[in-house]
């Protein structure tokens, strides 16, 4: 997710509070950081550094010739969270992820959130990612949504926002399982000076969460596989690791066939039988009988292998449809259709370019706000008014009233910070965070805390890992 | 395991096993030709560039080879699809695609030669160096060869990686003595002065065997006998017999793990027998140079039916 705010000086500091004070979670940390010096932190930050790079922990960047393979840096000050604190948050999660679920399963049967009004129909119609090939398709448990990146910030004490619903293949939990190893071996000091909530279960939890809604037929062990596009992909790391912290094939397209409408992979044994399959390669490029004829990452015939029930997808096909920034704005109201509650988190004010109000307020505040395409992602094609200059912003108001409904605005947000150790020292950079929410049969886990992405950069408040950004461990510690 | 992922592994070994061969030939050709007259190594290296099957491509792009010439071609050049270089960036991208069937060790010692890999130039080598960057290869073999045997568990991951290692490790020593056949030959090494005797001192240190030697005869360089440890001799790990010996048990563990044998353990049975039923002599008499034609072309055999049985 792509983050504006109003500086670091006006953000709310979770170190010390507003009164200056240091905030309960920040005790440890505010003291560690009294006793350790720069030159220490430096070399810490390189061992860091030499970790990931000899462990191959990279990632690639689109459109960069010269840099095949990146590291993303790692802050060793580690982001604190108190027990209470994310408690609240992992229930408000709870509920988001619930339903994302829930409206998928209608959209793709009953559609009663559309005929209710709660979601404008052309909003579902008119979005590329929603695959009218899924309706009536029954998937396994209702489940669509096993593995959601749910983007967060928080602006104050209390209120957390979600930013962004990522329900397709969200990636990073190699870096959150990463960055706590790196605390382990390098912050020993300041870890073990408090009591972290662990993480490194989180393998666990997601092998069962995928075996939990495997075909029936499958039998006591399925055969769970990730399905990679291969090693040019930028999250291939990512998709290594789980592979081998839970003990199962990696694979590509060219891995797998298709018999009697039944998934094989081949092995030196000859063909076996797969039963699930953890993809992170988009919908598009699946099933070339079914979407992109050119795709060359896919598996022909996956699809109707998929829709008679022979094999479970995670995540289901189409999950596109309820993670779009258009949908977003509707999330409110359908946590309240769906599940009777009142939404724990809040939404990020955001006004749909499609309604001529909304259009015209824009419009008219275009250097205040940002303005995001509505299925973009990872901070490319927008505008981010009060950094922008006037031709850039003429420009936008061309494509705005060109293609209304292509876009969506946002306020910038006064966006939390945390200690960070910068060039310069010690020093507040903006944060956000994604925690990982897994749903199965055996219903929701989130392992405490997620990944926090820190702009590194003074000036340069972008957390994306594709524009610069860093990780920080993130802890949940019981006070 | 993934057919995919056997056949990296495979290759894997294969590259790591021909970089440390390609080391010990430059090493070797570089001592043969300063013993040499000054500015006259030029057959050398052709004869070493003959050995890594790279001559014409070679002289189609360098003209006569020098010492210089022949020794960045070998060891780093971009375009030679075997120099070392390019085998250990085929080898990292060969284990980055298949990291789940490694362990750590393994994986960080080909990523850390990867890494060191850019930093190579023509002035690692330049003067006295070489064998600085000849040692470095070698230690990148030996590290990635010993952190396998001491990580890896003993499964199929390991045998298809051991598999690599020993095919590749046959066709490297069978090549070497066939391009030097013609000075083991018994009516050349009547006549052999000091030359020869530097001469088959080299190929014995290309594949790690100059003392070996000794311990094995005892008795000063003699072809026949140099042959016959390159190819008969069970206990020189690079020999062809050994390399046999070890093929057959590796394929035998994967038939056994998998119930079912192939082509490839009857092949490699074929070649392993017939290794033990010659003598050096024999050898001699139906032709050195043939034997090896024979046997580099059975080994690829091998190779073929590895791959049409698991890896394909």
């Amino acid at each position: 997710m792509f983050i504006w705010t109003l500086g670091v000086a006006l953000a709310f500091n979770e170190m010390l509070g507003p009164d200056g004070q240091v905030r309960a979670p920040y005790a440890g940390v505010a003291k560690w950081l009294e006793s350790v010096n720069v030159e220490q932190l430096d070399r810490r930050r390189a061992e860091a550094e030499l970790f990931y790079r000899r462990g191959g922990i990279t990632f690639a960047v689109y459109g960069d010739a010269q840099g095949e393979e990146r590291i993303i840096p790692f802050d060793i000050i580690p982001r604190v969270l108190a027990g209470s604190e994310w408690k609240l948050l992992a229930k408000g999660l709870e509920q988001r992820v619930k339903t994302l679920n829930l409206y998928l399963a209608d959209i793709y049967s009953k559609q009663e959130s559309l005929k209710a009004g709660i979601v404008p129909e052309e909003l579902v119609w008119q979005n590329p990612a929603f695959r009218p090939e899924m309706t009536g398709v029954t998937v396994p448990k209702d489940i669509y949504v096993h593995i959601a990146g749910v983007d967060v910030v928080r602006i104050d004490a209390n209120d957390f926002y979600v930013l962004e619903d990522n329900a397709r293949t969200p990636s990073g939990v190699s870096y959150m399982l990463g960055g706590r190893e790196i605390c382990y071996r390098l912050m020993a000091d300041l870890y073990g000076a408090h009591k972290v909530a662990p993480i490194e279960h989180y393998p666990d939890d997601l092998i069962a969460t995928l075996s939990s809604v495997a075909p029936q037929s499958a039998g006591e062990s399925p055969n769970v596989v990730i399905l990679t596009p291969g090693q040019f992909n930028s999250a291939y790391y990512e998709h290594s690791f789980l592979a081998d912290k839970m003990g199962i094939e990696l694979v590509e397209g060219r891995d797998l066939f298709i018999r009697d409408d039944q998934v094989y992979m081949r092995t030196t044994e000859g063909a076996k039988r797969v039963d699930v399959i953890y993809r992170r390669i988009d919908d598009d490029f699946l099933d070339p009988l079914v979407f992109r004829p050119d795709s060359m990452l896919g598996v022909p015939g996956l699809f109707n292998a998929y829709a008679k029930g022979n094999v479970a997808l995670a995540n289901a096909i189409g999950t596109g449809a309820a993670d779009d920034k258009a949908i977003y704005a509707h999330m409110p109201d359908l946590v309240k259709f769906f599940l009777g509650e009142e939404p724990i988190l809040k939404n990020v004010p955001t006004w749909c370019c499609r309604k001529a109000d909304d259009l015209a307020y824009v419009l008219e505040h275009l250097a205040e706000l940002v303005v995001k395409e509505v299925h973009g992602s990872g901070g490319y094609g927008m505008l981010v008014g009060p950094q922008a200059d006037k031709a850039q912003i003429a420009k936008f108001r061309e494509l705005l009233k060109a293609n209304p409904a292509n876009y969506i605005a946002q306020p910038t947000l006064s966006l939390s910070s945390c200690p960070s150790f910068v060039e310069q020292g010690v020093a507040p950079r903006h944060v956000d965070l994604r925690p990982f929410v897994l749903t199965g049969g055996n219903g929701v886990k989130i392992v405490p805390g997620g990944l926090t992405r820190v702009a590194l950069r003074e000036g340069s408040l972008v957390v994306n890992s594709s524009q610069g950004g860093g990780t920080k461990d993130t802890w949940v510690i019981d006070l | 395991m993934l057919s995919r992922t056997a056949d990296n592994l495979f290759w894997l070994s294969r590259y790591v096993e021909r970089a440390d061969y390609l080391a010990r030939i430059i090493e070797a050709t570089n001592r043969l030709a300063m013993l040499l007259a000054a500015g006259d190594g030029s057959s050398e290296w052709t004869s070493a560039l003959v050995t890594a099957g790279c001559y014409d491509a070679f002289v189609a792009a360098h003209g006569a080879p020098t010492a210089e010439t022949a020794m960045e071609y070998l060891a780093l050049s971009e375009d030679n699809p075997s120099s070392i270089r390019r085998c250990l960036e085929t080898a990292r991208f060969n284990a980055r695609a298949v990291r789940t069937a490694l362990t750590v060790e393994m994986w960080e010692t080909i990523n850390g030669a990867w890494l060191e890999l850019p930093k190579m130039d023509r002035s690692s080598f330049a003067g006295g160096r070489m064998s600085r960057f000849t040692d470095w290869v070698k230690d990148i073999a030996l590290r990635i060869d010993g952190s396998g045997h001491r990580t890896m568990l003993r499964n199929d991951a390991y045998w298809f990686t051991r598999l690599g290692f020993y095919v590749e490790r046959a066709d490297n020593t069978a090549r070497i003595l066939d391009v030097k056949y013609h000075i083991l030959l018994p009516e050349v090494s009547s006549v052999g002065g000091g030359l020869d005797y530097s001469q088959w001192a080299a190929i014995l240190r290309s594949v790690n065997a100059l003392t070996a030697y000794r311990w094995v005869y005892r008795e000063g360089l003699r072809p026949w006998l140099i042959a016959d440890l390159l190819i008969l001799n069970q206990e020189l790990p690079r020999s062809l017999a050994s390399c046999y010996a070890n093929i057959v048990t590796h394929l035998d563990s994967l038939s056994n793990a998998y119930g079912r044998q192939g082509k490839s353990q009857r092949f490699a049975r074929t070649v392993q027998t017939a290794l033990q039923n010659a003598t050096i002599e024999r050898v001699f008499q139906t032709g050195l140079h043939e034997f090896l034609t024979r046997f580099i072309s059975d080994n690829a055999r091998v190779g073929g039916a590895i791959t049409e049985q698991y890896l394909a």
